[in-house]
């Protein structure tokens, strides 16, 4: 039940785009098409769920017993682009479909900051660790659905004569407001399960 | 001459929120307030002119293959240093900024700045680019700071100046980050047209 709290919440209620800011510049960079917009989604979700086992096992056994929390900026970024390049090296080999898919994404989301955002919220949120991957795995979902509600949007939106001064990133942003202040409906839903789930 | 040049074209020719629309994330998830802006611009501000200036020093004893991890390094080793000055000077601040001060090592403008200008000039100019961008970071982020608070709670660092009845509630919550952002790089585009 726990669980499916953390899911919902995640995907819903605390969206990592519209909500928490976090991988801003994928969500406006690459939203213009549907499908550009699903395989960034499918890149995120497999890093991130990766990133953040690898960064949980190396705060949990390195850094917490040897002292040294406050390595933990230098050492999650080093871990999560060491990580991101291994991705790209094993997909290539041994998937090359799945690296055609994939590929063009992989160096971007190095900077992702969702990828560290997330890293770091499971360590202060103090979660277990099949309680970050299910975090993790579903903010990555949630991402996905914000990038690719945002491309259908943007799709439609290129069809449309916008006012000149409003043109380029300006009448978008007006929209991932508008688009965020929809998300914002869900606020409360999270309670409400935790209160049916009776884990008051 | 040249160095006033440099810092004037960071803070408006170059401005990195309204013309360059860098370093998205911190500048949308902290302007709820215009003194949380101004912190956070500062803080980019510090991390941004020391690395501009240690990788412009170190620029010719790095092989050209491993130069982004190298830059990365530093800039986290700053950001570590930052987030230690935060937590024991100005622990509130730290509070309020949270999760995005780390996040400062994934800010595009910063490994942006470094690609861009520090790894191509010398140490001087390197420190005043820094300065420059810097400012103009934190200048656009108490702008947007400072309308939010207004619109949002009616006041400007935190001087009350309308009644509470005028408060529109959404501009503080994530919606109104958005959508003041459109409105004011419209603003910016109208007059650079004009």
């Amino acid at each position: 039940m726990e669980y499916i709290l953390i899911f919902i919440s995640a995907i819903f209620v605390n969206n990592i785009v519209l909500s928490q800011f976090l991988g801003i510049c994928p969500f406006l960079g690459v939203s213009k098409k549907i499908d550009t917009a699903l395989g960034m989604g499918a890149a995120v979700a497999f890093v991130l769920t990766l990133s953040t086992i690898v960064t949980y096992l190396v705060q949990k056994f390195i850094l917490d017993p040897f002292g040294l929390q406050y390595l933990q900026t230098l050492a999650f970024i080093l871990v999560i682009a060491a990580l991101v390049q291994m991705v790209e090296i094993i997909l290539k080999k041994t998937s090359p479909a799945l690296y055609q898919a994939l590929g063009i994404f992989l160096p971007l989301i190095t900077t992702n900051c969702c990828v560290l955002g997330v890293a770091i919220l499971v360590i202060q949120k103090d979660f277990s660790l099949i309680q970050s991957v299910v975090y993790a795995f579903s903010t990555a979902i949630g991402f996905a659905l914000a990038l690719t509600v945002f491309a259908g949007i943007r799709e439609q939106l290129s069809m449309v004569k916008i006012p000149k001064g409003m043109q380029g990133m300006s009448i978008v942003l007006v929209t991932a407001g508008l688009l965020s202040l929809a998300f914002m409906g869900f606020s409360g839903v999270d309670g409400g399960l935790r209160t049916l789930f009776g884990l008051n | 001459m040249n160095y006033i040049k440099i810092f004037f074209n960071g803070l408006i020719k170059e401005n990195p929120t309204f013309v360059l629309l860098l370093g998205m994330c911190p500048t949308l998830a902290t302007t709820t307030s215009a003194i949380n802006g101004m912190s956070m611009g500062l803080a980019t501000m510090f991390v941004l002119i020391c690395s501009n200036l240690a990788i412009s020093c170190i620029k010719n004893l790095t092989p050209d293959m491993v130069r982004i991890p190298v830059f990365v390094v530093v800039i986290a080793a700053f950001v570590t240093i930052l987030q230690m000055i935060m937590q024991a000077y100005v622990p509130a601040v730290n509070a309020a900024l949270g999760i995005y001060i780390p996040l400062i090592v994934v800010n595009c403008i910063i490994l942006g700045r470094a690609e861009a200008f520090a790894c191509k000039n010398g140490p001087l100019e390197s420190v005043f680019d820094g300065i420059g961008i810097g400012c103009g970071f934190t200048l656009a982020l108490t702008i947007l700071g400072s309308v939010r608070e207004l619109l949002g709670a009616g006041s400007i660092f935190g001087i009350h100046l309308l009644p509470e009845t005028y408060n529109i509630l959404l501009f503080v919550l994530p919606p109104g980050a958005f959508i003041t952002l459109g409105f004011l790089i419209a603003i910016v585009n109208k007059l650079k047209k004009a």
